[in-house]
């Protein structure tokens, strides 16, 4: 589904991604993990578009075509949806009227028509009562004045209505206590099935308690030295990432 | 986004620029007394108001050009402009819409404006001014019946001198400042309405202005008097075509409320803004005030300016009366060369008066705006409360915005609040919105329109649909 082949990137010119390789099928769950530094985030801010990377070698494809000569939105209405750490509020912008334009945007790209709107409430109104949102939230701003927990969850409440092909997740449970933390796990473990993927974006081995992986990758200066599966997330908790720099090194 | 794309975006074509061919009685250019009463006599006036307008005429001859304002424009020679156009044969106008030159209903269907479908769809009373002259004013009955004057000021000259002589000038006096007095001199048309004690106006008001003739200015003259415990909504459109040259557009608004009395006055300004390079254009200089004479009245001014090439524009509320209260609501947006120094001015006079000033600012591409607004307080007014918020954003890199509140506080039991932000439109908001999927243009238009939206929910709602077609429009690819 995904392919990311020798990737370098460059923020400012100094090198971020040094050559990083990664592939991810249908149906699995991958994390990456990694040190504060080590391009964690990078990786799927480029694989969504942000301005500000240089690709200055390497590729990306999804599902066949070029990811890198493809706008920011067509990237998202080929189902490749990123949920943010730190998500910007859009002040004076209703929560449903952003879902709305963006679900009829990948509809129309899909050469679909409009949702109908009731069709679209009980859509909307389903996801909500999984996320555990009261539907007041629909009515107010874009992320404005929520607190991170409510950001997170919209962020996943955006998914579930979106239902993308490639969800990446990054650092989404940071600043999560543990009930809101299991609230998010569950809407992304129900976004889980054969014709989806997700690549999560991870310090913690707590969220893999409540997202099990297939697959887990460790970054370092710009490379995946290890992979391994849900195991390996737990020998660096109790290990730390010392003992993998070394091994690569050797 | 990179700039050269920013600014690509940014350039977008005047949809309205179009000339309607009418043949026009114009005057040759120039200003001087012979004009005056030409116009005069032209309207059929009687000799205090042809005497009115001489000693409007007299004090502008006294005064200078305002150069306070942070605008940039050259020296405008007003002999070089004609003072009155009107379409021909002024003697029969036409008395129905069944009347109206085909050419001219043209006109109107291509600003967006079918006369009749709108008045008859929104119940909307149209007085509608093509250049100088009234061209014909629907629903007149049913306010007539509800004993609501609404016609052009023309007319009230004739049909109300009574009225006409009692409030035109008691709220922006002929010498008040430059505009105002040349206005008070040439002024040609505009609209009069007067509402009677305890009478709420039935429908929504409304007045479309648009220059056409070449080389001619646009002098209107509003009168609106709400009597005690009366209300209306008045509402003003205005578009202007597309010419190389500059036009002038120098009008007067004058509100007056007395006890209990309500008036909110709405305006769309769509004039021609100039091309890309700054050629051509409106110059819009525009006296707005309204006097809050009696107790307990009102006055809401809300703006949404998206043209001309260089506004002017204050629109203002003297409080007189004791919890008099009053508000400004504007969204001002400048793209291309487009230069704007507009705000309001609360004059706290009364006890326990109130203003509220919100005002949005967006510019683009090479524009540039100011916020400019006064807030004072009286002596006497015990308890005067003000709240101004005044959000500007940028869009781009070489627009700027600037603000200037002044605050002249002369009692101790004031209180004013100001808050101010400038953003830029985020980056990151356009990647947000991108990224699930909206296009770039989309992702613009809903950020600009969530921005304005304390702004756009004070307007009547067809006008809200309107200004926020209109604001897409204005910065149609206009950013991104």
């Amino acid at each position: 589904m995904l392919e990311v082949k020798d990737l370098h990137v460059s923020v400012d010119g100094k090198e971020i991604l040094k050559g990083l390789s990664l592939t991810v099928n249908a149906g699995e769950v991958h994390a990456i993990m990694g040190p504060n530094g080590a391009g964690k985030s990078t990786l799927s801010s480029v694989i969504a578009g942000k301005d500000g990377y240089e690709v200055t070698a390497g590729s990306i494809t999804f599902e066949g075509r070029d990811v890198l000569e493809m706008e920011i939105e067509e990237r998202a209405r080929a189902g490749l949806l990123l949920g943010f750490q730190y998500p910007v509020e859009i002040p004076g912008v209703k929560n449903i009227y952003l879902l709305k334009a963006a679900l009829n945007a990948q509809r129309a790209a899909r050469g679909e028509g409009e949702i109908p709107a009731p069709e679209f409430m009980k859509l909307v109104k389903e996801k909500l009562a999984f996320m555990k949102m009261d539907p007041s939230f629909l009515q107010r701003a874009v992320n404005e004045g929520f607190s991170g927990g409510e950001k997170k969850r919209n962020e996943i409440l955006q998914m579930l209505v979106l239902e993308p092909r490639l969800a990446m997740l990054d650092e989404i449970d940071s600043g999560l206590d543990i009930d809101a933390l299991k609230v998010v796990a569950e809407g992304v473990n129900s976004l889980r099935s054969e014709e989806r993927a997700v690549l999560m974006v991870t310090h913690y081995q707590r969220l893999l308690d409540y997202i099990v992986p297939d697959k887990v990758h460790v970054l370092l200066d710009g490379r995946i030295v290890k992979s391994g599966d849900k195991d390996l997330a737990l020998e660096l908790e109790s290990r730390g990432y010392e003992w993998v720099q070394e091994e690569s090194a050797a | 986004m990179a700039t050269e794309e920013m600014e690509r975006l940014v350039r977008r074509e005047y949809t309205q620029g179009f000339v309607t061919d009418i043949e026009s009685d114009t005057v040759p250019p120039g200003l001087d007394e012979s004009v005056i009463a030409f116009i005069s006599q032209k309207k059929g006036e009687p000799q205090w108001m042809l005497d009115w307008r001489l000693e409007a005429y007299h004090q502008w001859l006294k005064m200078k050009t305002p150069s306070w304002a942070h605008l940039d424009y050259p020296p405008i020679d007003y002999q070089a402009i004609s003072y009155y156009s009107a379409p021909k044969k002024p003697e029969d106008r036409p008395q129905s819409l069944d009347e109206v030159d085909p050419k001219l209903l043209e006109t109107y269907e291509k600003l967006g404006i079918p006369l009749h479908e709108r008045a008859a769809l929104a119940g909307v009373a149209v007085d509608a001014v093509f250049d100088s002259v009234s061209v014909t004013t629907t629903f007149k009955e049913k306010l007539a019946e509800a004993g609501v004057i609404f016609c052009s000021i023309s007319e009230a000259i004739r049909d109300y001198p009574e009225l006409v002589k009692q409030y035109l000038g008691s709220v922006v006096p002929q010498g008040d400042n430059y505009f105002a007095a040349l206005n008070s001199a040439v002024f040609t048309d505009g609209s009069f309405v007067y509402v009677p004690e305890g009478v709420t106006c039935p429908m929504e008001l409304s007045t479309y202005f648009r220059i056409n003739a070449a080389n001619t200015g646009q002098f209107e003259r509003t009168l609106i008097v709400c009597d005690k415990r009366a209300q209306v909504s008045y509402l003003e459109g205005c578009t202007a075509p597309q010419r190389d040259e500059n036009q002038l557009h120098a009008a007067v608004v004058e509100l007056v409320a007395l006890e209990d009395a309500y008036i909110k006055y709405s305006t769309v300004q769509n004039w021609y803004p100039g091309d890309e390079d700054g050629k051509g254009g409106i110059y819009n200089f525009v006296t707005k005030r309204a006097d809050c004479r009696g107790d307990r009245s009102k006055v809401s001014w809300t703006q949404v300016e998206t043209g001309s090439a260089i506004t002017w524009k204050y629109p203002s509320c003297m409080l007189r009366g004791k919890d008099s209260v009053g508000e400004f609501y504007s969204v001002a947006v400048t793209n291309g060369r487009q230069q704007a120094d507009t705000g309001t001015k609360m004059i706290h006079i009364g006890e326990n008066t109130k203003s509220t000033i919100v005002s949005k600012g967006i510019a683009a591409g090479r524009s540039d705006q100011a916020y400019r607004g006064l807030v004072k307080v009286g002596p006497r007014a015990r308890n005067a409360r003000n709240f101004t918020q005044c959000d500007s954003l940028l869009i781009g890199d070489r627009c700027g915005a600037h603000t200037f509140p002044y605050q002249e506080i002369g009692n101790s039991t004031a209180t004013v609040e100001h808050e101010a932000t400038t953003s830029k439109i985020g980056e990151d908001q356009l990647f947000y919105c991108r990224q699930r999927g909206i296009a770039e243009e989309d992702a613009v238009n809903m950020i600009v329109n969530g921005f304005c939206k304390d702004v756009f929910q004070e307007l009547p709602m067809e006008f809200a649909v309107e200004a926020e077609a209109l604001l897409n429009v204005t910065l149609e690819g206009a950013v991104g």
